[in-house]
């Protein structure tokens, strides 16, 4: 592979404003629901299209690159869509239109309150998920992370209960200490290395540290994007934001949000640090640890939880860590498996959480031992949640299995067999403690009949597609958005040195 | 004309300080356009000047014609003509402000009020720009005294607060001037350029040394930096709220400028920093100020005084950024004297906003139809918020970042810890707040939803606040945060590191 061209393009910053524009649109059109909508709707089309046009470049090795203007002497705050950006923003951009869809029948169907506001913090919340995606220097990194922290406060505690306005601190608690320890960070970063700009293979070049000072310097950055990544013991604002509607625990807190997080791990670990300080310091032992740890006791924790958003969301924790394993263990297949995973699982996740949103929207039922029967008032959704499940638990054919591989492939490849193990351990959990949820809706019989049917199509369709999607690339890896092509390369580049 | 441009700011708001009484014996309205049009034409001055020395370099400007060392120097470089610029363009946004809250805050007082804060300023030009230092000492004087008035003028327990910060600002000044006295006397000159050309020959003197702890000392506290803030608190609360708007952003800036202009530019970095490390003294009780402000903050249930004890703890950013003394902490001082200008100016006048329309600005009391009637009152407040926590895109994250380089530079992880809790501090009782006046239920049933919280319009009215005199300076001055933080580059390369101490 030949070092890729970088041009300069408007197209990476025009894909991080769309929604901030989109945003105040809404503001403005907050009494008129179509409106509104439709700007949802038409940013969340255009922020893909765009996206999507960069993804031919990235594939071919070119990269758009948009400098703003300088914003600390020496450092720029600049995007620049290399292949890992692409990736994730085509996953998240991708699943935002599924998701606006989904919204939309969400808050009609629950007459939700305060829709102007929720809609507004989720376009703004995109912008900061792009710009997260293509931030070309660590600078800008942080300044998208904090504020994709703000704006998905206001939808954590959209319901403003009690209980919500709580979530709602303890999130702030987490994700803004997190934040602080970045910063810390990154300046640090740049005092050592003179630059913040990512760079594959790690951005310290030759300077020279004392062990203590790495290790310190690390933990500073697992502190700040372990966070949202949710590894164990920084996870647990993620339960507790599952009050927030249904919609934004689908793509914000399996999608957006989190995988800012574990988009944060790979590159502090790829384009940060690089393997060779990882290995030569033993930092990748460490956040495989952490890694394996949170995949296990995530899963047994996934067991206890009766609420099945709650259940979720401990099923995610766990998730997360293949994708922060993947990259902890350094080898070609272990990376490539794990990047795949940031597109598998927030597929799978989110048809999960569709449907979840689903029944709560149709029958008003939250608890894993209410849903007797369910599956026979809605076979569709309940169908969906069954192809989620399964690729969750890593079998064939669907997606799950695919990066659930590569990641075992890639363990060995390492040298090591304790993750195999692992992921080995963590698929049966996952097929646990999903089972008796599809088990209960097909099999038992419901104690009163429903009354109610499926969700409406704005609902249904989506999760549908998002189904059929992990099925498709759990067939094709490499379909429509070339994810395994983009994974390979990256991972390639990471562990080969290519300068982007 | 145009050469005399450094003494024009003082000159005029004197001159118009003075008559405004004269002219308003009459008609008091006169004193709110007389009042205006001198701010207005000092930020248009102290503007054009900021450009001069971008151009020409320094500017100097020599009273009576006498040449310095004998007679008294204006001095304008990079720094002082920035410094001065943050000085005028806040107060002409309080003055604006002033307009709609001095009926309701100091009924019945308007002249003695715009006549006290134009002397005010022109104390705060005149130290900001001066080069001599006993003009600055006499400047000091008009400043402080012009603020016991503009203290005392407030709510009941205001002239006890006054004559507190009387007592201790007096004392304030005296250190200053013994300082000053010991500093005459092994140099001979008070002139600082001179001055400072002559202290390296007498670094050794115990004087020099007696002389640079007085000074500190004694702009330290009017600085309020800890613990010498004693005095701040009732000040702070019980001034009516547009001179605590005023006072706030400006009173404790120009104070923490003279303490940079009289350690980096008269004693010199290497002096301060080394021989007598009188900047780590600063730094230490800067980063204590820093969390003792920050705790207290949290457990007040009045905003004003609230805002009182953040200012405590954003004094001590600039006196931690001081105290550092390299490149990095000073970049982050400077920078945080405008950030910090324009965050509290904007928090106090929306405090102001809400006394106004509620008639208290009592933490525990608000709620959710607050920002309904306040709509973009409480935007701008949000606004300041993150900028006080520190989130990117606004000012208040680059003050953070600078220190946080500075104090990596300096190799202190104490002080780095210090700077990113107390941004945490400053999210729990900013968001306490936020939390209060975007979802706490107001008491009564109130009608219409669907509000957004970015201040959307309410029936009836566009813009959802009547008073557009209350609404705009505090929007306008919030919004700047934004724009400071996105291009606070251009600030730090053109202005501030232009004017880097020597021997940093």
């Amino acid at each position: 592979m030949t070092s890729p061209e970088i041009y300069s393009s408007t197209i990476p910053l025009y894909a991080v404003l769309v929604s901030l524009i989109a945003a105040p649109l809404i503001m403005l059109s907050s009494r008129h629901a179509i409106l509104r909508e439709f700007w949802t709707l038409a940013a969340s089309i255009i922020k893909f299209s765009l996206v999507f046009m960069l993804l031919p470049g990235a594939l071919a090795g070119r990269i758009a690159a948009f400098t703003f203007w300088e914003i600390s002497p020496g450092i720029s705050l600049a995007l620049k869509a290399d292949q890992f950006g692409v990736f994730f923003a085509l996953i998240a951009s991708g699943l935002w239109i599924l998701t606006s869809i989904y919204s939309i029948g969400y808050v009609r169907g629950l007459k939700e309150r305060k829709q102007t506001r929720y809609f507004a913090s989720f376009a703004v919340c995109l912008s900061a998920t792009i710009g997260v995606a293509f931030a070309a220097n660590l600078l800008t990194f942080v300044f998208f992370y904090e504020i994709l922290t703000i704006a998905t406060y206001p939808l954590v505690i959209h319901k403003e209960t009690k209980i919500a306005i709580s979530a709602g601190r303890k999130y702030l608690v987490y994700t803004l200490t997190a934040g602080a320890l970045l910063i810390a960070a990154t300046a640090w970063t740049y005092r050592i290395a003179g630059t913040l700009d990512f760079r594959a293979g790690g951005l310290f070049g030759d300077a020279s540290f004392s062990p203590a000072a790495i290790t310190a310097l690390f933990l500073l950055f697992i502190g700040g994007v372990g966070v949202k990544a949710a590894v164990m013991p920084l996870h647990s604002w993620l339960p507790a934001a599952m009050v927030a509607p249904t919609p934004v625990s689908a793509l914000l807190h399996a999608v957006a949000v989190v995988k800012s997080g574990v988009f944060g791990v790979v590159r502090v670990v790829g384009f940060v640090f690089g393997p060779a300080l990882m290995h030569q310091f033993g930092l990748n032992i460490f956040l495989a640890t952490v890694a394996g740890v949170t995949i296990i006791l995530a899963s047994l924790l996934a067991f206890q939880q009766d609420n099945l958003k709650q259940r979720l969301a401990y099923s995610t924790v766990g998730h997360l860590s293949y994708i922060v394993l993947g990259a902890a263990l350094l080898s070609p297949a272990s990376l490539t498996g794990g990047l795949l995973h940031i597109a598998n699982h927030a597929t799978m996740k989110i048809t999960l959480f569709f449907c979840a949103g689903a029944i709560y929207v149709r029958h008003h039922k939250e608890k894993i031992s209410e849903l007797d029967g369910i599956g026979r008032v809605m076979p569709w959704t309940m169908g969906a949640f069954t192809v989620g499940a399964v690729g969750l638990a890593g079998i064939p054919p669907i997606s799950g299995f695919v990066s659930k591989w590569q990641l075992g492939l890639g363990s060995l490849q390492a040298g090591e067999a304790l993750p195999l193990a692992i992921l080995v351990l963590s698929g049966l959990l996952n097929a646990g403690y999903f089972a008796p949820i599809i088990y209960r809706a097909f099999l038992k019989t419901p104690p009163v009949p429903y009354e109610h049917g499926e969700a409406s199509y704005a609902m249904v369709i989506p999760l549908l597609i998002t189904a059929l999607l992990s099925l498709l690339l759990g067939l094709n890896p490499d379909l429509f958005f070339h994810f395994y092509r983009l994974a390979a390369a990256v991972s390639g580049s990471i562990l080969g040195g290519i300068v982007p | 004309m145009l050469h005399n441009s450094p003494a024009l700011v003082p000159l005029l708001l004197l001159s118009t300080a003075i008559s405004i009484p004269v002219l308003a014996i009459k008609k008091a309205k006169v004193a709110y356009p007389l009042a205006m049009a001198a701010s207005l034409l000092s930020v248009v001055i102290s503007c054009y000047n900021v450009f001069r020395v971008w151009g020409n370099g320094p500017l100097t400007y020599h009273f009576g014609g006498w040449f310095p060392p004998i007679g008294i120097e204006y001095v304008l470089d990079p720094l002082s003509s920035f410094i001065a610029v943050v000085v005028n363009v806040v107060a002409f946004f309080v003055l604006w402000h002033s307009s709609g809250i001095q009926g309701r805050e100091i009924p019945g007082k308007s002249v003695p009020y715009y006549a006290l804060t134009l002397l005010f300023l022109c104390g705060a030009n005149g130290i900001i720009v001066t080069g001599d230092l006993f003009n600055l000492y006499v400047f000091l004087e008009i400043f402080s005294l012009s603020m016991y008035g503009l203290i005392g003028i407030g709510e009941k327990q205001a002239p006890v607060a006054a004559f507190r910060y009387l007592i201790m600002g007096t004392i304030g000044a005296s250190f200053y001037l013994l300082g000053l006295g010991f500093l005459y006397i092994v140099t001979g000159s008070l002139n600082m350029a001179d001055v400072r050309n002559i202290l390296p020959l007498v670094y050794g003197n115990p004087a020099v040394a007696a002389a640079l702890s007085f000074m500190v000392i004694g702009m330290g506290i009017k600085m309020a930096i800890f613990p010498l803030h004693g005095w701040l608190p009732d000040a702070y609360t019980y001034a009516p709220s547009t001179s605590s708007a005023l006072i706030a952003p400006i009173g404790t800036k120009v104070a923490a400028y003279v303490i940079i202009r009289v350690l980096f530019f008269v004693f010199g970095v290497k002096f301060v920093s080394q021989s007598l490390p009188i900047t780590d003294l600063i730094a230490w009780l800067a980063a204590i100020g820093i969390l003792y402000g920050s705790v207290l903050a949290m457990a007040q249930k009045e905003l004003k005084r609230m805002l009182a004890y953040s200012s405590i703890a954003q004094i001590g950013y600039i006196g931690l950024g001081i105290g550092l003394a390299n490149p990095l902490g000073y970049i982050g001082a400077v920078l945080h004297i405008l950030n910090h200008a324009f965050m509290k100016g904007t928090l106090f006048l929306v405090a102001a906003n809400l006394r106004k329309r509620f008639g208290h600005s009592d933490i525990s009391r608000f709620d959710a139809s607050y920002r309904k009637k306040l709509p973009w009152s409480m935007a701008a407040f949000t606004l300041a918020a993150l900028s006080m926590i520190g989130l990117p895109p606004t000012a208040g994250f680059f003050s953070k970042w600078y220190l946080a380089l500075g104090a990596i530079d300096k190799g202190n992880w104490v002080f780095l810890a210090v700077i990113l809790i107390s941004s945490l501090l400053n999210a729990v009782y900013f968001f306490r707040i936020l939390e209060k006046v975007y979802l706490a239920p107001p008491p009564a049933p109130a009608a219409g939803e669907n509000l957004s919280p970015d201040g959307e319009k309410r029936k009836g009215s566009l813009i959802g606040e009547e008073e557009y005199s209350l609404m705009m300076p505090v929007v306008i001055l919030s919004f700047s945060l934004l724009l400071i933080g996105l291009w606070n580059a251009n600030i730090v390369k053109e202005v501030i590191q232009r004017i880097i101490p020597l021997g940093m």
